[in-house]
């Protein structure tokens, strides 16, 4: 219990602020898509696997500059997202909630699959690498670093687009409630379609942060998945600064308890404490009763 | 179904069934059989609860516990299943109450309950690979054998012949259905039918509410974990992924969904529907594509979802049954 220990403390409390803000973007576009059309995307986590082949193959195989494998690979995933909706979520918006939870599980397998068929399993890696940051005796990834910063700006742009503009007001204002907006004038399916679109441009930018730090491989949306399933829940489904505040707490219970113990612990502490908030607080932490 | 001249096709089909294995018809279709009759039993199981509106995501913590207690308890100290068993079903019922009771108490369903049990699947497969020193973690375990100078052995509950375990699983199979037709036919599923239907308005005609759902959720899990003891006794080989976690907790939704989740036999149909799709896939194509078969899968579930959500069996069923203007078999 000397100072080395608690300097190896405050790193892992540091890194999970970092991984916070990580996960606090992946659960921002679920929680968009689920404020805005009502729909949970079990798959979310597979577009991210999409995207962060696709950056991988623009930048490696195709030799782009990376911040342009970057944007091309976030324009796919937005089209990947906005292409769920039409084919896959409008046939089963009136159907029961949990067919529209279970055909996004089908997405799940069919691109977890397709992946595995087109790109092998081998784990592939974008090949940047960064010299870490000292500050102290504590040295921050510079991926790390670099992800926090891209989340909070990509959570800020956010903010505005859906306050500033046009279509973001109407956004708002359809996920307040789906049945008015109609009679006002707004198209609710090209609403839900770009809202679509936005969900998946969210999980494009998260899959650009998550390339520069983990290796690809069909089976590395399972990794994210859950947990940004679990985070959303917590904040309250469809509660952006809910999600934001969740993803923060998840974050340090993964990585103080992956530095007490194992990192499959720190992942289960964090798991039966999301069990425990629920029977807690159904709503979410930030949820209205 | 069984009413009036037909009662004895059922019977008809059964004792073929049974007697199928015996024309020797050779190792592997009667592997294919197993595995069918096995996973039948399971679907079947996660259909008791599932039907009524209770969609668990977590059934991988049950099969995984099943799976895990039963081979940790013979490898690490020498339990015999047969005490393994009541130990793991002991824990399956602490389990499915601790989490039961509060979901149910406190009225979380829908997206809600599949994503807490989803929680449940994870943190068991988690649990399963931090304990690697125990269980092998992710390279999974293998129960160690009894069969060395026996081919079989009842203590161990190891049997190198599969026409053991052919009727083994056909007598869980047709338990697990027992159970379904008795759930089916008792005042619990029109309560639980009325509950998923208007939770509220069924607690103020006084329905228990949460004693109802609690009941089918432990019967439905415990089952499961039978399940998940007998697939380790015959596979001889369990890993965390195969029986536990996100990815098998999906695949028996999944081959519900696929065969049906309001009839009887549907799960039996969804699960003989995968294995033969996997199967006749990777035969047809070789190991050449691999995860084409569940490319298709995946594809084939998104469109049945779509277009047939009561399932192939669910949706053959009602074709016959608008043929013949005999009220529909509820």
């Amino acid at each position: 219990m000397g100072d080395i220990f608690d300097i190896f403390l405050l790193e892992s409390v540091l890194n999970g602020l970092l991984l916070g803000g990580l996960l606090a973007l992946l659960s921002l576009g679920l929680n968009l898509i689920f404020g805005v059309i009502d729909v949970v995307w079990i798959c979310y986590a597979e577009l991210i696997m999409v995207g962060m082949y696709a950056v991988y193959y623009f930048h490696v195989s195709f030799g782009w500059p990376l911040i342009f494998a970057m944007l091309a690979g976030i324009l796919i995933v937005a089209a990947a997202g906005a292409a769920l909706h039409y084919f896959v979520i409008r046939p089963v918006l009136t159907a029961e909630p949990i067919n529209q939870l279970l055909v996004t599980g089908g997405v799940l397998f069919f691109l977890q699959a397709a992946a595995t068929l087109v790109f092998g399993i081998e784990f592939k890696n974008l090949g940047v690498t960064f010299s870490p940051i000292v500050i102290g005796e504590i040295s921050f990834s510079m991926p790390r670093l670099i992800a926090f910063g891209a989340a909070l700006g990509g959570m800020l742009g956010m903010y505005l687009f859906l306050t500033r503009t046009y279509i973001g007001t109407a956004i708002r204002a359809i996920s307040q409630d789906r049945a008015i907006m109609p009679l006002m004038g707004v198209n609710p399916n090209r609403i839900f379609l770009v809202t679509s679109a936005l969900g998946g441009a969210l999980a494009g930018l998260g899959a650009c942060l998550l390339v520069l730090q983990y290796d690809i491989h069909p089976a590395i949306g399972l990794s994210f998945g859950p947990i940004t399933f679990l985070i959303c829940v917590l904040g309250g489904l469809g509660n952006m600064v809910g999600g934001f505040a969740a993803a923060f707490i998840f974050a340090q219970f993964i990585s103080v308890g992956g530095f007490f113990f194992a990192i499959e612990w720190g992942y289960v502490i964090a798991f039966l404490f999301f069990i425990g908030m629920m029977f807690w607080r159904p709503q979410g932490i930030f949820g209205a009763k | 179904m069984s009413v009036g001249s037909r009662g004895y096709l059922p019977w008809i089909g059964l004792a073929v069934l049974a007697a199928a294995p015996l024309t020797g018809i050779g190792n592997y279709p009667l592997h294919l059989l197993i595995m069918v009759l096995l996973w039948g039993y399971v679907y079947t199981s996660w259909s008791i609860m599932g039907r009524l509106g209770m969609v668990s995501f977590g059934h991988g913590a049950f099969l995984g516990i099943g799976a895990y207690v039963v081979v940790m308890g013979w490898n690490s100290y020498g339990l015999s299943p047969w005490f393994g068993l009541p130990v793991a079903l002991a824990l399956t019922a602490i389990v499915a109450f601790l989490i039961g009771y509060p979901c149910f108490r406190y009225k979380i369903v829908g997206h809600y309950f599949a994503l807490v049990t989803l929680a449940l699947s994870e943190v068991t497969r988690l649990i399963i690979v931090a304990l690697r020193d125990q269980t092998g973690g992710s390279l999974g375990a293998t129960p160690n054998t009894a069969l060395a100078e026996t081919s079989w052995s009842i203590g161990a509950l190891q049997f190198s012949n599969k026409l053991v375990w052919f009727y083994v699983v056909l007598v869980f199979w047709l338990i697990g259905l027992w159970v379904w037709k008795k759930v089916d036919q008792s005042m619990a599923r029109l309560a639980l039918e009325a509950i998923s239907q208007e939770e509220d308005a069924s607690a103020s005609i006084g329905i228990d509410v949460t004693r109802l759902k609690l009941g089918v959720t432990m019967l439905s899990a415990l089952m499961t974990c039978v399940g998940g003891a007998l697939y380790a006794q015959y596979q001889l080989y369990v890993n965390p992924e195969t029986v536990s976690g996100i990815g098998i907790s999906l695949q028996m939704v999944f081959g519900v969904i696929a065969g049906g989740m309001y009839v009887r036999l549907g799960p039996t149909v969804g699960a003989a529907f995968t294995l033969l799709l996997a199967e006749g896939l990777r035969l047809g194509f070789g190991n050449k594509f691999h995860a084409l078969d569940t490319t298709v899968y995946g594809l084939m579930l998104v469109l049945f979802i779509i277009y047939m959500p009561k399932g192939i069996l669910g949706a053959a069923m009602e074709g016959m049954a608008k043929k013949s203007p005999k009220p529909a078999p509820a």
